[in-house]
């Protein structure tokens, strides 16, 4: 079935990213950057016209969008929580902060709390492999994450 | 009187630990104490485990105070920044400091990185104003003199790879940063485009002016926002005061960059589908050849370089091939940044020449474990990286030697274990991120990854035919993939199995459990 025709302000305002991004070599990437930074996530509605302005199928660009952990095809909470699965904070005992936060949350990984405040996604190093285990609130970071500070993680997520 | 000079890192790795309270919390004491404080915002100095390190500069020495909460900065101003427990002494005489040789990250933690005049003050644009009166061919002779090799792990000599793109005809040629550094335990480049971005520029505009590239391109991933931004910002700088642009340095060459950011894929790291990914196409990973080199990004010859390979020309054509070729071990010349991390007592960016031993390194300069039990392994190269026993920790940290014991030095990231690992939880692991990140593009990876977890699960089940299963398993994947992400992931599943059998027999597992 074919998405939805965009509402005129979509339209709009993705007719600006793509002049914005128009002349770049490559603009695919920046451009779903500037979409989801505007909507939160990548509409549906968007993939005709973003394909139509770049010349490539539909169907090539759904691929992209698929491909890449980053980019959503729905909404998520009104917070972004990311922790740190990988070695060097699993070695430091990240495990037991990853268990926390999706006890506390009550959702498994990539999954958004029932009042749609916080998502919970996995994210494989963050580079602070010295001081973890790390999380990333809302694109900040911080690191040497016990149970008392996940713990004010959470409430400043509101949960 | 003078205004009290104290720094305060903006490093990632300090702020994840509040180091922006702690700036704001020393302008207001400084404030209500009337002290004029000149705060500058550095990168790290690369021990990881006293930040946020702050420092205040006394009779022109740099003085240590550390790890400083915000809750501290007030009892510091009481003891004028002198006695006080958490005082380190002058940081230069900070003994794991010290003990490095610091070419690469010379500058990193020590100015404040968006400062093109104190870069320069520092032996900054002295390489590239060297190389501009070299003609191409002697500035890869430099290269290849200098014994670099790819910092990415692959350790393909870099002069090489130049003298390639240079031979190499066409209307555009490309330099591509590889900044998709998605390896656990490494941080290497994040603290060099935080701390020094103007190396990396440096280097850019070094290695396109050598092959005859005018584009460049930096591909830095999504979960480094931090970097991003101070990139960005240099590169405006360096744009603003004619280090790039159509006449660099006034010279007839033009070279411009920009930053380029990932979507959270860690199989970009991988050249060619970096490259893929670059040109707005799924990353999935090119067939070699031909080579990026004769076609690389838009099919033109590109350069795709490892951050620390291009942070590291400029002091190469600063202080000369031969300085750097000096430092190091058989085929490894010169420095390398080692990443010491996990669950270790002194974790951080430890710059030596090759060859220090891989237990010196675990157990002198990162203390053993934070957690004070015995070190079990340690992953040495990222999550494609071999885990180590302590029977190894007398390898030397070299290309060759790492590969003659059955593993890799990658980016130089060591990731330290207790004895609490489980290491078939640790090989399960390699397989499940394998599946999680693998492009499909081929088989082995893209099944095997899956057929993998499902063996070591039968495995732990006690399952013990299982076994050479996961062995052949691993032979199919190493030979048969198509790139290091399903070629590599059986290094740490064969080294987990072989040096820590216990841990997969169900009779010593139940023991444990």
């Amino acid at each position: 079935m074919p998405p939805p025709p965009a509402p005129a302000e979509i339209e709009t305002r993705l007719h600006a990213i793509l002049t914005e991004h128009a002349g770049l070599e490559g603009p695919v990437l920046p451009i779903l950057h500037a979409v989801q930074a505007e909507w939160g996530h990548v509409p549906q509605e968007t993939l005709p016209l973003i394909a139509e302005a770049l010349n490539i199928s539909r169907a090539e660009l759904h691929g992209v969008v698929s491909f890449y952990h980053d980019f959503r095809d729905a909404p998520a909470g009104r917070h972004m929580l990311k922790i740190c699965r990988a070695e060097a904070c699993q070695a430091r005992g990240g495990k037991r902060i990853e268990d926390a936060a999706r006890a506390k949350l009550g959702v498994d990984w990539h999954g958004t709390t029932a009042d749609g405040g916080v998502t919970l996604e996995p994210v494989y190093c963050l580079g602070l492999c010295a001081t973890g285990p790390a999380a990333m609130l809302d694109g900040r970071v911080v690191a040497r994450l016990d149970e008392t500070r996940l713990e004010a993680l959470l409430s400043e997520a509101g949960a | 009187m003078s205004a009290l000079k104290v720094y305060v890192p903006r490093d990632a790795a300090a702020l994840a630990v509040d180091a922006e309270k702690v700036a704001e919390a020393v302008m207001a004491e400084a404030r209500i104490r009337d002290i004029e404080v000149d705060l500058v915002r550095n990168g790290s100095r690369g021990m990881l485990w006293l930040e946020p390190l702050v420092e205040v500069e006394k009779d022109g020495i740099r003085h240590a105070f550390g790890p400083v909460g915000p809750r501290d900065v007030e009892a510091l101003f009481d003891a004028d920044w002198g006695e006080h427990p958490l005082a380190l002494g002058p940081t230069e005489e900070i003994d794991w400091f010290k003990r490095q040789t610091r070419l690469t990250f010379a500058r990193v933690g020590v100015i404040d990185p968006l400062s093109l005049d104190a870069y320069e003050a520092h032996g900054g644009l002295e390489g590239l104003r060297r190389a501009l009166g070299m003609t191409g061919p002697e500035m890869i002779e430099e290269m290849k003199e200098s014994g670099l090799r790819g910092r990415g792990g692959a350790g393909f000599p870099t002069g090489i790879k130049w003298d390639t793109v240079q031979k190499a005809q066409a209307d555009q040629k490309y330099i591509v940063a590889n900044a998709d550094e998605g390896d656990s335990g490494t941080f290497a480049d994040r603290m060099l485009m935080e701390g020094d971005p103007f190396s990396l520029i440096e280097g850019m505009a070094i290695a396109g002016i050598c092959v005859g590239a005018t584009r460049g391109y930096i591909y830095l991933r999504s979960e480094y926002p931090e970097a991003i931004h101070v990139m960005r910002e240099a590169i405006r700088i360096a744009r603003a005061r004619g280090v790039l642009g159509t006449s660099v340095l006034g010279s007839r060459h033009a070279f411009d960059m920009e930053v380029r950011v990932g979507a959270g894929a860690y199989v970009c790291g991988e050249e060619t589908s970096l490259l893929n990914s670059l040109e707005g196409k799924r990353g999935v990973v090119r067939a070699k050849p031909p080579l990026p080199a004769i076609e690389g990004f838009l099919g033109k010859p590109t350069v795709v370089n490892n951050i620390i390979s291009l942070g590291t020309v400029p002091v190469i054509f600063e202080k000369g091939a031969a300085h750097y070729r000096d430092f190091g071990l058989g085929r490894s010349r010169g420095t390398i940044p080692i990443q010491i991390a996990g669950n270790v007592k002194f974790g951080g960016l430890f710059e030596t020449a090759f060859g220090m031993s891989l237990g010196a390194l675990v157990d002198e300069i990162g203390g053993g474990t934070a957690s004070g039990r015995p070190v079990k392994a340690v992953q040495v190269g990222g999550p494609l990286g071999a885990y180590f026993p302590r029977d190894l920790f007398d390898t030397p940290f070299g290309y060759e030697e790492f590969d003659g014991q059955g593993g890799l030095i990658g980016h130089a990231g060591v990731v330290v274990f207790d004895d609490s690992a489980d290491m078939l939880s640790m090989a399960r692991f390699a397989m499940e991120f394998c599946a999680v990140e693998s492009c499909g593009k081929c088989t082995p990876c893209r099944i095997g990854a899956v057929r993998g977890v499902e063996t070591v699960d039968r495995i732990a089940r006690g399952d013990a035919a299982a076994i050479p299963l996961l062995t052949d398993l691993c032979d199919t994947m190493k030979d048969g993939s198509l790139c290091a992400l399903g070629g590599f992931t059986p290094y740490p599943v064969m080294s987990a199995l072989t040096h820590f059998p216990d841990d997969f027999h169900a009779n010593t597992r139940e023991a444990a459990e």
